[in-house]
């Protein structure tokens, strides 16, 4: 198979999964059992016969189904997820698009940092399978991987931002930045990065003994490979056996493993996020849950779906440059 | 699978000529209960193995304790203590003491015996939702294993976009969607975390459905129903028991995610809800790490019981991991 066509197909199965994700997205809000409009309106003080008529007229209820499809698949299309609830008056379009740049700095930084370290972690406790420095690595994987974040989290706030006993209070509580202090420049650099230290060290944290995992696993199948008996046979040293040898094939289901965790990292990010106050569309998911906004979380749900599939779809490609096989294949 | 030497069989083939003695006539043998011996032995042979690994072993210890407390709560502090009205409640967000070995929550109540009931709530949560997964998981990778064509195709397909939907944004939509109780709680869980399992018990089908007395079974005229029963299943059910283990493990975090999210039942203990209510008392800006260190550490330690015990079977059971 040629790389055009290669990525030909991925792109179209891509979308796809993104046209099967938007399908089920529809009928979610609608096989429910109930009238989804009284579900909207359940709890709230507008919770009247004439106010549930007119939400779902305004919803479109009213129609029959396949005209509501087109009408989804259209706003959809065009990033329009109705006005959001608990933001009176808001489009979710634009609630959403002013909370992803927080994200996607927590996100990228962090998720880019813990794949380093746990990667470096991973690659000596491989090679030094058993060592003192192997066990020691794999139990604090294993404690951190059973670990839930948001939990962790509340540790990190209670000891670095609420100074407990003998931790003097370090960091901010929460937050992006510290409201109305107006500053510019790179004081204001300075104070986003102080807000976003603690909610940053906890994802990286979570999710580093995941990747250590994943690379130490790659790397043992690959040392017992006959070309590095091969390599050894030869002379070569073993310094150069394992970084020339052995870590770029052990590498190469990490690196997709790694962009194929990003869907939880979003799960992740949603609960820290919220430990942390941190104005992010995690945070936003948060408020969304309490208020019962669907409109809004529909879109997150959809935003958070695009996302990984096209970290998917990057990962597929980028691993056809990386691995020529998986193209013959 | 090689028959271990004690195993009863059918044929002591042809008559080798040295053995002139007339034996007692040959006993009629009940295929059911042989293929029951069968299983015994193969069982003891892998709680053999079992039993080397030291880590499996901790966590099976853990695991048992978590189940009696379980069980046992009654026995271990009263159900009362649970209500905000208890009589037996303490003075609001105190610190450990003799009385309250964990300190007290908003209401008064003792954490400890907070962290107690919790494991039944989490435990139960875990374990149904697990029975969900992998029920669904291993009905649709034995179908797509064994039919094969479209159906597969089609199965697969499905698995692979389910797999690509983010979890928790998934569950958290059809937990908000649907009225917060343990039972949505569970089937949420339950119909989100089978994808895996789905590809792991085809990719175990397709490797038995070809061995050679599949083959003959087939030959001999047994239905597709017999194949997967008698044949197919027995042979995917150690691997699909090592996934549930692992798979119990993800369910209980998930569930106190979600409960700590607010998507719990607002009337059951559960680890979660505790820390939810915790951190919405505001417990971490003022420092009442009695409150909130119990019930993380009993999620972490369940967790790791069940991941322990995972792994360990793992090493034994799946055949990718056996040759190392």
């Amino acid at each position: 198979m040629g790389t055009r066509r290669y990525i030909l197909s991925k792109v179209l199965q891509a979308l796809l999964t993104l046209a099967f994700v938007m399908v089920f997205n529809f009928f979610l809000f609608r096989v429910i059992p109930g009238d989804p409009a009284a579900l909207l309106l359940r709890g709230t003080a507008a919770y009247n016969q004439q106010n549930v008529e007119q939400v779902t007229h305004d919803l479109g209820l009213d129609r029959p189904l396949p005209q509501q499809f087109l009408v989804y698949v259209e706003d959809t299309l065009t990033l329009h997820f109705g006005d959001s609830y608990f933001l009176q008056g808001q489009d979710a379009r634009q609630v959403i698009s002013e909370r992803i740049w927080p994200t996607l700095l927590l996100v990228a930084t962090s998720t880019i940092a813990s794949a380093i370290l746990g990667l470096i972690i991973g690659i000596y406790s491989g090679w030094r399978r058993g060592s003192r420095f192997d066990v020691g690595a794999q139990g604090f994987t294993l404690f951190v991987y059973s670990m839930p974040e948001f939990w962790f989290g509340i540790l990190v706030l209670m000891a670095f931002a609420g100074g407990v006993g003998p931790f003097p209070s370090l960091f901010p509580a929460g937050g992006y930045a510290t409201p109305g202090a107006d500053l510019t420049g790179l004081a204001h650099a300075a104070d986003v990065l102080n807000h976003l230290a603690l909610p940053w060290f906890v994802l990286v944290v979570a999710y580093m003994g995941e990747y250590s995992l994943i690379m130490r696993n790659s790397l043992i199948d690959v040392m017992n490979d006959d070309f590095v008996m091969t390599a050894r046979a030869k002379g070569v040293r073993e310094k150069q056996i394992l970084w020339r040898h052995i870590v770029p094939n052990a590498f190469l289901p990490t690196f997709t493993l790694v962009l194929l965790s990003l869907g939880f990292i979003f799960g992740g990010a949603i609960t820290v996020e919220y430990v942390f106050s941190y104005p992010g569309l995690g945070l936003l998911t948060v408020q969304a849950i309490d208020s019962k906004d669907f409109p809004l979380l529909q879109g997150l749900f959809l935003l958070f779906s695009a996302a990984v599939i096209i970290a998917n779809l990057i990962a597929d490609i980028l691993y056809s440059r990386l691995d020529p096989r998986v193209r013959a294949g | 699978m090689r028959p271990p030497e004690a195993l009863p069989t059918f044929e002591e083939g042809p008559p080798t000529g040295t053995e002139l003695e007339p034996g007692p006539p040959p006993e009629v043998r009940d295929p059911r209960r042989i293929a029951w011996t069968r299983r015994r032995i193969s069982a003891g042979r892998i709680w053999k193995t079992y039993r080397k690994s030291t880590l499996g072993m901790i966590g099976l210890a853990a695991l048992i304790l978590f189940v009696l407390v379980a069980i046992f709560a009654p026995l271990l502090a009263s159900k009362e203590g649970l209500k905000a009205t208890c009589p037996c409640n303490g003075i609001l967000f105190s610190p450990p003491s003799l009385k309250y070995p964990l300190g007290t929550d908003n209401f008064g109540r003792s954490v400890l015996t907070l962290t107690i009931w919790g494991s039944r709530v989490s435990l139960t949560v875990g374990l149904l939702a697990t029975a969900i997964s992998m029920i669904i998981g291993s009905l649709i990778g034995i179908v797509a294993g064994y039919r094969g064509g479209v159906s597969e195709s089609v199965l697969m397909r499905l698995t692979d976009w389910f797999l690509v939907i983010p979890f928790l944004p998934l569950a958290i939509v059809l937990a908000s969607v649907l009225s917060p109780s343990l039972g949505v709680i569970t089937i949420v869980i339950g119909i989100t975390s089978w994808p895996s399992t789905a590809r792991i018990v085809r990719a175990q089908v397709l490797s038995v459905k070809t061995r050679p007395y599949v083959e003959r079974s087939r030959a001999l005229g047994a239905s597709g129903w017999h194949l997967n029963t008698r044949h197919i299943l027995p042979n995917v059910g150690p691997l699909i028991f090592a996934n549930t283990i692992l798979t119990v493990a993800i369910a209980i975090l998930s569930e106190s995610t979600l409960a700590f999210l607010g998507l719990g039942d607002p009337l059951s203990i559960s680890w979660g809800t505790t820390l939810q209510n915790a951190f919405g008392s505001g417990a971490a800006y003022t420092g009442q790490w009695w409150w909130i260190v119990p019930p993380g550490l009993a999620i972490v330690f369940v967790v790791l019981a069940f991941t322990l015990c995972g792994f360990a079977l793992d090493e034994i059971l799946n055949p990718k991991l056996r040759q190392r």
